[in-house]
């Protein structure tokens, strides 16, 4: 179990593996995501209320899944790094810290866009999408400290205990903001629940979830890999690797 | 005096980004020695020194305190050292004796008055004054005045010449020589040759290269 | 000598001397404070119906900024002068040194906040009823305020611009205590029960002392190698 610990932990092994992960990554969310694009878009009912607009969430919520989860998956790779002094850790952490502000920022974009024939207005204080831009603050906080460093091991040690702190305060934002918003919602406004979706509009919501997974290991592993051949660039190996192509 | 090293460092690698600013020094120091690191400007001292000190991680390789690996007697570590870095330490707007107090409330400064180190450095009659009204040579004078008063053992002083006088550096060597008479050990940086019989170099520079 | 009651009082000590000593820079938060305050009539509506609505949010928000615009300082001055790496080569539990640093700072920083903010209230109109749970709620809120803000603070405390960074990384955390503090005053105002709201910040406030030394303390070691 350590030996295989410690051998995940070299970069260049990673490298290796990746590799031969990369296709099979690349053909799953491909077919995963344009099976659940036709379907959701082109076969799916039509929502009673919001007629076609509806069809969004099927870019809005596989994003907005991802964008919490990309926070964790940060911060754990941050906290492994730390704790183990894996390299590779910490550029897991680098490379999800600016895949998770993207998703954050289309899950966003994606309700603006929603929000527009819905509600009429491109932005409501709502509290999912409040809670997505404190969300989208805490990215960038964690782009920005990670930019500022001369060092790459002291911005990942700094950039690990600010997500980690942030991974504590996440469920009690969230918490407060959901409160602060059943105190002022506004009548008007009233969100279709998700619970009383037709299991025909959900099949397809589920196929892009998965798809949106594989898309994202595939663009973490990309963004690693990236990392580890800049970090590595001194190394014989990336060296030789270099030559050969 | 015993053959068991005060310190001893292994291998030691330190990196900035992969690049070695040193790596695989070993070396040891015993109790009653003056080791002086020296070496062009960029090669190290610096750090070496926080290394020692426990102020900057090290990369790889280990540093054991009498055959303890220090990672595991951290906070005894401590207590028997003394650091005194480029900046003095010192708060402009307190004076070199609240200062010094201040730090004895840390570290174990008991073995005399923070007057009598005063007055043992040179600085007598400026015990009460804001630091900011003293030169920078004074300055280094009051946070030298921590190491009359230290019980540490271990001393690490970075640059500790600059800004002296004369008096003040027969004032320090002084102090150094009575603390390895009495079995303590003192690592310091320095350009400026020490006159003095006890002092080994390490020069960081050819350690440096013989590591790449 | 070194005791570790001695090495506590001694940083909270020696701080507040150190502050008491710059007198001048200890009233800036303040005066910053009630010039925000003040723009408010002036960029909204002198009305005091329309301000007392705003009130509570108003004073919450510039006592954050207040606070938060005193924050670089509670690590950077002793990193400039050499001190800090002292204090943290003392034997004594770094938590602990930098939680004395933390209330010394809240003393001179979060706490005269919190005694200017009933005058504050007084100029925007807020009601009666909102006072106490404003002092009550500003005294629990500051001291998260510069729990939390420790952390960032020691995580820049080498960095030349980290006075914008610091509070790109802590702003987004104080959301909570912003929304607890503000909805405990106007609950009041509403004539509603304000108990539980004051509790739940309460329960952050005890949870944020729990931790926040520690990371911090943690910050500081990464910190300084910046």
């Amino acid at each position: 179990m350590w030996q295989w610990f410690h051998k995940l932990g070299s970069p260049r092994w990673f490298y290796q593996i990746s590799g031969r992960v990369l296709p099979w990554l690349a053909l799953a969310s491909v077919v995963l995501i344009v099976s659940g694009a036709v379907w959701g878009l082109g076969f799916a009912p039509e929502d009673a209320r919001q007629g076609n607009s509806f069809r969004i969430i099927y870019i809005h919520v596989p994003a907005s899944f991802l964008a919490l989860a990309g926070y964790y998956v940060m911060a754990v790779a941050g906290a492994v790094g730390m704790i183990w002094k894996m390299k590779l850790a910490d550029m897991v952490m680098v490379a999800a810290a600016p895949l998770g502000a993207a998703l954050t920022f289309i899950a966003l974009f994606t309700g603006a866009v929603w929000g527009k024939p819905t509600w009429g207005t491109y932005w409501i204080w709502d509290a999912r999408i409040t809670s997505m831009l404190v969300l989208l603050f805490l990215y960038i906080g964690i782009i920005a400290l990670s930019r500022s460093f001369s060092t790459r091991e002291t911005s990942a040690r700094a950039c690990a205990i600010l997500a980690l702190v942030g991974t504590v305060n996440i469920p009690i934002i969230y918490k407060s903001v959901d409160w602060w918003y059943t105190l002022h919602q506004p009548a008007t406004i009233k969100l279709t629940g998700a619970p009383s979706m037709h299991p025909d509009m959900f099949k397809p919501l589920l196929v892009m979830i998965l798809g949106f997974y594989c898309f994202y290991a595939l663009v973490l592993l990309l963004n690693t890999r990236t990392e580890i051949l800049q970090r590595e660039s001194r190394t014989t190996w990336v060296k030789q690797l270099a030559q050969s192509k | 005096m015993s053959s068991q090293p005060l310190l001893e460092f292994q291998a030691l690698t330190f990196e900035r980004d992969d690049w070695p600013l040193f790596s695989d020094l070993s070396g040891t120091i015993k109790a009653g020695e003056i080791l002086q690191i020296t070496g062009p400007n960029g090669c190290g001292k610096t750090t070496l020194l926080q290394v020692l000190a426990t102020i900057q991680p090290v990369n790889r390789g280990t540093l054991r305190w009498l055959g303890n690996n220090i990672a595991q007697c951290l906070q005894q570590y401590l207590a028997i050292i003394a650091f005194i870095g480029h900046k003095p330490g010192l708060k402009l707007s307190l004076t070199p004796r609240e200062n010094l107090q201040w730090l004895a409330k840390l570290q174990p400064l008991t073995r005399c008055t923070s007057a009598e180190a005063l007055a043992r450095i040179g600085l007598a009659g400026f015990e009460d004054v804001p630091c900011y009204t003293l030169s920078a040579g004074q300055l280094r004078r009051a946070a030298l005045a921590a190491l009359c008063m230290t019980q540490a053992t271990l001393w690490f002083l970075d640059e500790p010449l600059t800004a002296l006088d004369v008096e003040g550096i027969a004032n320090l060597e002084a102090l150094l020589l009575e603390h390895v008479a009495k079995g303590g050990a003192v690592v310091l940086s320095s350009h400026q040759p020490l006159v003095n019989p006890l002092v080994r170099t390490l020069a960081l520079d050819t350690m440096a290269e013989a590591g790449l | 000598m070194m005791t570790l009651s001695g090495a506590f009082f001694g940083v909270i000590r020696r701080d507040l001397s150190i502050a008491l000593r710059h007198r001048g820079d200890l009233l800036n938060p303040l005066f910053f404070f009630l010039i925000v305050v003040t723009l408010v009539p002036l960029g909204i509506s002198p009305e005091p119906a329309r301000l007392a609505a705003m009130a509570p949010g108003m004073i919450w928000i510039s006592a954050l900024l207040a606070t938060l615009l005193a924050l670089d300082n509670l690590f950077r001055a002793d990193f400039t002068d050499g001190s800090l790496v002292q204090l943290m080569l003392s034997p004594q539990p770094l938590w602990l040194l930098v939680l004395a640093k933390i209330i010394a700072h809240w003393l001179v920083t979060g706490l005269p906040v919190v005694l200017f903010s009933p005058l504050l209230g007084l100029m925007l109109s807020l009601p009666e009823a909102g006072f106490l749970p404003l002092l009550l709620g500003l005294i629990l809120g500051t001291a998260v305020f510069s729990l939390l803000g420790a952390v960032g603070a020691a995580l820049t405390v080498a960095l030349h611009k980290g006075s914008v960074l610091l509070s790109l990384l802590v702003m987004p955390l104080y959301v909570p205590v912003l929304i607890f503090g503000t909805s405990a005053v106007q609950r009041a105002v509403d004539g509603v029960s304000y108990g539980g709201v004051m509790a739940m910040l309460a329960a952050a406030s005890a949870f944020t002392l729990l931790v926040a030394p520690f990371a911090a303390a943690g910050a500081l070691k990464v910190g300084i190698n910046g």
